[in-house]
This record gives C-alpha cells, structure tokens and sequence, in this order.
C-alpha cells in the first residue's frame, strides 16, 4: 500500500473513532456501581436502568417524547407528502417558488424560531400542552419529508401514473395504488428522521414545554444539576434505538436516507 | 378533440389538484412558521423606534458576542472541513463494506441526541474526566488540562455534531466525480499529490462550498452544546436571545438580536452559495 494512502486510512480512522467515543463512553458508565461519575467504573450494577424505568418523573418525559414525536411524524408526513407531489409536478410559478423556501425551517436559528412559537402559543395558552410541542416539531419535521419524498418522486416515471389512469384508475387511485408504495423507502426513511428530530429536540421544547418535560428537557436539567449516571442508562437506550431504527430503515428504506444525505 | 381548449381544460384541472395538495402544508407553515417569525422579527422596530436595533449593533457588549459566535462558526468550519476531507476521501476509495461501516458510524452520531453527546463529551473532558485521570496517570500531566467550560470543549462538541453535515456533500461531490478522471491523470504521469490538486480537489469544490456553508450557518445557531461546554465562559448569541427572553422578558431586544442572526446566517449562507455558483462557471 502507499504512503499516501496508509496515511489517509488513518486520518479516517481517527476521525471515525473520535465520532464513536461519546457513543462508546457511556456504556461502562451506565453500568456503573458508584453513584457519582467516575471512570473506569469500579464495580457492575443495573441500578441506572432500575432507577430510570422506576422514576415517574423519567417514565411521564418519555411517554410525552414519544406521543409528542408520533404526533409531529405523523403530520408532517400527512402535509408533506401531497406538498412533495404539488413541487414535484405543478408547472405553477407560484408553487415552484416555494421549493426554495420549504428548507427554511431547518436553515433558520432554532432559537428564533423557538421564540417565535413561544410568543404565539403564550397568546393562545398552548404553552405545557405536549400537542402544542407537536405541531411546533412538525414544523421543523416537514422539510425533511418533503425533500426526500421529493428527490424519490422526481426519480419516479409518471408515465406509470398515466398507464393507471389510462386503465380507469383516478387519479387519486394512481397515487395511491402505484405511486406511493414505490415511494415507501423515501417515506420509511423521512418518518424516521421527522421521528428522532423531534424526540431529541430540546430547545423548542424548552419554551414549550412549561413544567411538562419532555425526555430531552429532563435530560438536560439531569446534566445541569449532574445528580447521578442515570442520564447514561437513558443515553445507552437511545443509542440502541436509533441504532435500530438505522438498521430498519436501511433495510426497508433501501438506501433512501443515504443517498437522501449524500446531497441528492 | 384535440383542440387546444380540450387540451387546456384537464391541465387547468391537474395545476388546480397540486394547488388543493400543497394548501395544507403551506397554510400550516405560514400560520406556524412564517407568521410568528415575521412578528417577533417585527418587534425589534416596535413603536417606530430602532433603539433596540441600534443597541444590538453597536453595544460593545453585544458586538463582541456576535464576533465570538462568527468565530467559533468559522473555526468549526475549518475544523470539519480538515477532518471531513480525508474521511470523504477514504470512503471513495474503501470497498462496499468499509464504506457501509464508515456510513453506519457517521450516522449512528448524527442521529443520536445532541445530549447525550454533550453529557457524554463531560465525562470525557472534565476535570476528573477520562482524558485528564488517563493523562495524570500515565505522569504525562501534573495538573488536569482545562478542556471543558471554555472554547476548547465547545469546539470539540460542536464539531463532533456538525461533522456528518460536512462528510456527506463532499463525499456526494467525490462520487460524482468520473473516476476516470483521476485515472487519465495517473496514466498520463501525474503523481497522486497532482492528482489530488489538479482533479479532484478541484472536482470536489461544489461539495466543499455547499458543506461549508450548512456548517457554518448551523454554527451560528447554536444553542445547547456552548451552553452546555462552554460553562457559561462562551456565550454565543442565540444564548444571548434566550437570556433576553427568559430573564429580562425583553422581546423588542430578543427580537433586534434575532433580526442581527438572521442577517447575518442569510448573508453567510448567500455568500457562501455565490462561491459555489461563481466556481461552478470557472468549471465549465
């Protein structure tokens, strides 16, 4: 092999192993017998799992977190899927012009538009309410539906549209029967993203959420008051879960969210 | 039947049904995005006066903040940008399973919660951390180094969460790249440094662009991880608005500070496209 390419090979690798630290770092931690933070652990112990699945306060944030993440996933697929099929097909000026501003919720500072919403929802007294921290991910959820929808429609022939409706189908039924269950890994993939973007989400909720947490926000306060390793048991799960859903979507997502990210 | 009336008719009927598909999300996104934002933006000019605009610019307190977070967005920038390349590079070159490897440990970071990274970036960087306990008994230190609560521990969390941000358009520039290319050149007699500076950096520039400009644009945003790392020792400006907002309850100056951050994203985010475009001509 080549100096060249020896030297790059470990420039890689120390690059990937500063990304899997964190990620491997709070394992032995969550499995640790001290009750304050120390390394390496002197002693295995469960307890961190025990305390958090037995803590209501820990269990209430997770709950809301996944109601609150199913609800945003939920609309920002039901709005974004037929907005990704209006960009992708109308000839409509007015329209095409708004594929350009669809992306504006994620370039926009989370904090401005944190405020933006806190200052609505104070005057609507949505403020505490887990459906109000929804609607506010959907927002934030919905450019990520519609651009990989979107790349995954333009891909699509709609000659086989055409072929249905040429059959009797409407247009509707050529939607639903032929086009959207080729589309089903852009979709597995862009509800998983609009999922763990909005249960990860902290400074929205932060606003939002008044005095009922979300699990970011009781995370958050657990790191700021630093009481004990139970925030690594929680990490150790969210690890795992994403890791899971990593491997769902690339098997029913077909490579959608990888080619998705490489900028396609 | 195949007059233009007949044909224009169905059209009209198609244009009207991408209208009624787009209605929802775009009612809903200008209720819920649009709107607020243009009202609190509104609020920096509230009563006709530009006071809390000209505080938020010419306060010395205020300016510094600004250019600190100018810095540390461009210093995480340069960052990724010398990590990213060579990552980007290898993947163009490793097999299906290296780079199936390489994409599982790019995204298994990306989508994890920005939390527990920065939690878990505190245990490695603190005081009594796993770097500083390492280094003090190995006797390569005699005091633990300061690398949390200051510029060192928020840059290391903010390019550990923007890094895949700048991996992947790079490595999408890369794969478009005829890998021809490079090999014409290496026939030709070039060697693999000219290879490298002729062709393909050239050829990656539009992902390097588009990279730079995400990262940076997301940096200046940000929020949790220097709150977090920075121990309070970095205040960066959207700190700056939550603080306006949740302490001094002053909207009108949170709202100058927010008009201030969107200037500035948009004319970074604008300046850095026009880089892209202006390369994109020279290339062709």
């Amino acid at each position: 092999m080549p100096p060249g390419r020896l030297l790059l090979g470990l420039v890689a690798g120390l690059v990937f192993a500063f990304l899997m630290l964190p990620l491997l770092v709070v394992f032995p931690i969550s499995v640790s017998s001290a009750s304050y933070l120390q390394f390496p652990p002197p002693g295995f112990s469960w307890q961190w799992y025990e305390r958090y699945l037995s803590d209501p306060v820990w269990m209430a944030a997770t709950w809301r977190s996944v109601k609150v993440a199913a609800l945003a996933t939920l609309m920002a697929v039901l709005m974004g899927v037929p907005l990704a099929f209006a960009l992708a097909r109308t000839r409509l000026r007015a329209l095409r012009l708004l594929d350009r501003f669809v992306a504006a919720p994620v370039i926009l500072p989370t904090i401005v538009l944190s405020i933006a919403i806190y200052g609505l929802f104070a005057r609507l007294q949505l403020i505490g309410e887990w459906y109000g921290i929804a609607i506010a991910h959907a927002v934030l959820a919905l450019p990520f539906v519609v651009i990989l929808v979107g790349a995954a429609l333009r891909d699509f022939d709609p000659a086989q549209e055409q072929a249905a409706m040429g059959l009797g189908a409407t247009w509707w039924q050529a939607a639903w029967r032929v086009t959207l269950p080729q589309l089903r890994p852009s979709l597995v993939a862009a509800s998983f993203l609009a999922f763990v973007s909005s249960f990860d989400e902290l400074v929205v909720a932060m606003f939002l959420s008044g005095a009922a947490m979300t699990l970011p926000k009781k995370m958050f306060d657990n790191i700021m008051l630093e009481i004990d390793p139970t925030i690594a048991a929680v990490s150790v799960l969210q690890i795992l879960l994403v890791g899971v859903c990593l491997g769902l979507v690339s098997v029913f997502g077909r490579g959608a969210l990888t080619r998705s990210l490489g900028g396609k | 039947m195949s007059s233009a009336v007949d044909r224009a008719a169905p059209a009209r009927a198609e244009e009207r049904r991408w209208v009624w598909l787009a209605l929802p999300a775009v009612l809903f996104l200008g209720a819920l995005f649009a709107w607020p934002v243009l009202r609190l933006l509104a609020q920096a000019v509230e009563g006709g006066t530009l006071e809390h605009l000209e505080k938020a610019v010419l306060d010395e307190l205020y300016v510094e903040v600004l250019v600190e977070s100018l810095e540390i967005a461009l210093w995480v920038t340069l960052l990724c940008l010398a990590l990213a390349y060579p990552v980007a590079l290898w993947m163009l070159r490793a097999g299906p399973w290296g780079r199936a490897l390489a994409l599982f440990m790019l995204l298994l970071p990306f989508w994890t919660s920005v939390l527990v990274r920065t939690y878990a970036w505190m245990v490695i960087l603190g005081r009594n951390g796993i770097v500083n306990r390492s280094l003090l008994e190995w006797g390569v230190i005699t005091t633990p180094l300061p690398l949390l609560h200051n510029l060192t521990g928020v840059l290391i969390g903010m390019v550990h969460v923007l890094l895949p941000y700048m991996v992947f358009p790079i490595y999408a520039a890369l794969l478009r790249m005829d890998p021809d290319l490079p090999r014409a050149a290496e026939g030709l007699g070039a060697p693999p440094w000219r290879v490298f500076q002729r062709v393909v950096l050239p050829l990656s520039l539009p992902g390097v662009f588009a990279g730079c400009a995400l990262v940076f644009v997301l940096a200046l945003g940000f929020f949790i991880t220097p709150a977090l790392l920075g121990g309070g020792r970095i205040i960066m400006i959207s700190m700056l608005i939550e603080q306006q907002v949740r302490e001094f309850l002053d909207w009108p100056f949170a709202a100058a500070l927010s008009v201030v951050l969107l200037v500035v994203t948009l004319g970074a985010y604008w300046g850095l496209q026009r880089l892209t475009g202006g390369n994109r001509l020279a290339a062709g």
